[in-house]
């Protein structure tokens, strides 16, 4: 019993995390069909963001703040990684819309010049960023198993995104501003909708929450240049099989994805889990090509 | 006079092809053994570059895990040539895991003939087998692309982690003799060299067969309009499935002759990253003209040798800023850079009027 209330716990930490990063893709993949590969660097960006906000913590405040150092962490890094997402697109992704494999290879360029940029800056090896102490330890249930603290408030930021972005694109003027340009992207313009602004926008949120999902994985461990790249593939079959257009396809294919994925490393090795989900992915999308929740449309393609 | 005026061309162009192949030929007259060993090498890159062109600049499908059916092929190679060095005994690195008998599906991998089939084979199978379970259903475009690409992380995280059956992280090496002769010895480099100057030339000819025939001309329309292919009574899906396979077992070709040339297989080879790079290759060298493909993968190939030697970190600078260049500027690449030209100077003496010929967004 305790074995299976780990698991789900791990499964559903695992989830999280991958849902954190899923959702900057959601937007900009999703909404935009722009693949960006360098969301695994703008992760990266996010979590060395973390770490200079503590190194400044370090140097410039009294040592009794430091705790506190994590809660700003979490503004700048998507502060950081939304002004870098606004300049990207200014500058290339602009150039890319509706040509969706060249965006992927142009934005996996980049990627590789931002992995080479944060060497250059802050060195090839991994840098630890200390996690407050608020967060170490954690909670015990059914009298020895034991939930870190770390995980749970990782589950509670990924929440805290979701329902900001549930109330921005589906509750505000400009969500619905950007549902109307996805949609249809001619009649918005024709409508008054200024579509570059919007298209600026989304990307750059995108990118913020990557920036987040950076932040949080300095929780979990060491962080380096190709930190992206673990997360980035996984987060796109999140995508994938979620299908896209929606949010809540995002949360399941999370979710299906994470919890499969502990439910068969734990039955099997670590490496032969990986393969029976990907076997278990491709068999689902024979049912659901167009993955869990799709856009109903009545165009081909 | 216009037909004329083909012939003509034609004539050139042949009389380029054969210039190219004798001095591909003589090559190992004025090459040193290093750079003869690593002009080797980039023509089975080429072999690569030729599939993953067929399958990407003809049928607008972009696969990123080619990287997989190079290292299967290179794989097999590896097998056959492991068992031959160890002449009976278990492998060495199987002794390490703990292993006291060869697994069954090495058995067959001691005779030439079953590795040299299974290296083209297996990847082709693989391919035509992920091809059936997308292709049919539609799945295309990115989302293909994206499948192939959680292909290559599994099975990377899969032969690293049954190292006991692939040597793990190391991979295959310590080899010692191909057919009694000596791998190492100039002699048989020169040989192998050889060799893959006839499968380049042999590859080429078919894609270039392939491409000229009916069956290339579906793959264009494909590419182009895969709905009105479909809409016509093509059944696309089956070409796709066998222009990915045709293209799979090239690229498991490919990567038997670069066990031979280089003396190790081991996952990193199969990587993300190396998949990605092959498709730089054809990017940067023209996708849709295979000529155009082959001499991207060695001259990109050459200067990353060049390069990465004396500056390792601009070299990575580089190649990103090559992506977006490519993307952004060149969408055909070299080759179609060349095309432009042409293209200016008759319109140039033309006054005007386009052809209309645009790359479609695929």
């Amino acid at each position: 019993m305790d074995v299976i209330v780990l698991q789900l716990f791990n499964g559903f930490s695992v989830s999280s995390i991958l849902l954190l990063i899923a959702l900057g893709l959601a937007i900009t993949f999703g909404l935009m069909k722009v693949i960006n590969m360098a969301h695994g660097e703008l992760i990266m960006i996010g979590a060395y963001s973390a770490y200079v906000v503590q190194n400044l913590f370090l140097s410039y405040m009294p040592s009794s703040m430091f705790n506190w150092y994590f809660i700003a962490a979490i503004p700048f890094s998507f502060i950081v990684a939304f002004l870098i997402g606004l300049l990207l697109e200014a500058t290339l992704i602009r150039f890319l819309y509706g040509r969706p494999l060249d965006s992927l290879l142009a934005t996996w360029g980049i990627g590789l010049m931002l992995q080479q940029l944060a060497r250059t800056i802050f060195g090839a090896p991994n840098v630890g960023v200390t996690s407050p102490s608020w967060l170490n330890g954690g909670m015990t249930i059914m009298g020895d198993v034991v939930l870190p603290y770390k995980r749970l408030f990782i589950i509670a930021l990924v929440c805290l995104c979701l329902v900001a972005m549930y109330v921005y694109i589906y509750r505000s003027h400009s969500g619905r501003r950007m549902r109307a340009v996805m949609q249809n992207r001619e009649m918005a313009a024709c409508l008054g909708i200024s579509t570059r602004r919007v298209d600026a926008m989304t990307f750059a949120i995108g990118s913020g929450i990557a920036g987040i999902a950076g932040c949080a994985l300095t929780l979990m461990g060491p962080i380096g240049p190709s930190i992206g790249t673990y997360y980035i593939v996984d987060a796109f079959m999140v995508v994938v099989l979620g299908g896209v257009g929606k949010l809540i396809g995002t949360v399941f294919g999370a979710l299906g994805i994470g919890l499969s994925n502990t439910v068969f490393e734990y039955w099997t090795t670590a490496s032969l889990g990986k393969v029976l989900v990907f076997l278990c992915i491709v068999a689902f999308l024979q049912w659901k090509p167009m993955g869990l929740v799709a856009m109903r449309s009545r165009s081909l393609d | 006079m216009h037909k004329r005026l083909m012939s003509r061309q034609r004539l050139w162009l042949l009389a380029g092809y054969a210039a190219a192949a004798t001095a591909l030929f003589c090559a190992p007259l004025f090459l040193s053994d290093f750079r003869l060993n690593l002009l080797a090498k980039f023509l089975a890159f080429a072999i690569v570059a030729l599939g993953l062109d067929l399958i990407w600049g003809y049928t607008g499908i972009l696969s990123l895990g080619h990287g997989v059916f190079f290292g299967l092929g290179g794989y097999a190679m590896a097998m056959y040539l492991k068992l031959e060095a160890s002449g009976g005994r278990l492998p060495d690195f199987m002794d390490w895991s703990g292993l006291s008998a060869l697994p069954w599906f090495w058995k067959p991998f001691s005779s030439f003939g079953f590795a040299f089939a299974a290296g083209i084979l297996l990847p082709a199978l693989l391919a035509l087998v992920l091809g059936y379970f997308t292709f049919r259903n539609r799945i295309k475009g990115v989302y293909f692309t994206i499948l192939t690409q959680a292909l290559v992380i599994i099975t990377v995280t899969l032969f690293i982690g049954q190292q006991a059956f692939t040597g793990g992280t190391n991979g295959i090496t310590g080899y010692g003799k191909l057919f009694g002769q000596s791998l190492a010895s100039p002699d048989t480099k020169q040989m192998l060299y050889w060799v893959t100057v006839i499968a380049l030339i042999a590859a080429y000819a078919l894609c270039r067969f392939l491409v000229k025939s009916r069956f290339g001309k579906v793959l264009r329309a494909i590419r182009d309009g895969e709905n009105r292919v479909r809409f016509i009574g093509y059944n696309p899906a089956i070409y796709q499935m066998v222009a990915f396979s045709i293209s799979a077992g090239l690229a498991g070709l490919a990567g038997m002759l670069f066990v031979l040339h280089v003396g190790i297989i081991s996952p990193s080879m199969m990587g993300i990253v190396p998949s990605i790079e092959m498709v730089l290759w054809v990017a940067i060298g023209g996708r849709g003209t295979l000529i155009g493909a082959a001499l991207g993968a060695i001259l990109l190939n050459s200067a990353k040798s060049v390069f990465s030697e004396s500056y390792p970190d601009a070299w990575l600078f580089f190649m990103g800023l090559l992506f977006v260049i490519v993307v952004v500027f060149l969408p055909k690449g070299a080759a179609g850079l060349l095309g432009q030209f042409k293209w200016l100077r008759r319109r140039r003496a033309k006054h005007g009027e386009g052809d209309g010929v645009h790359y479609p967004a695929v």
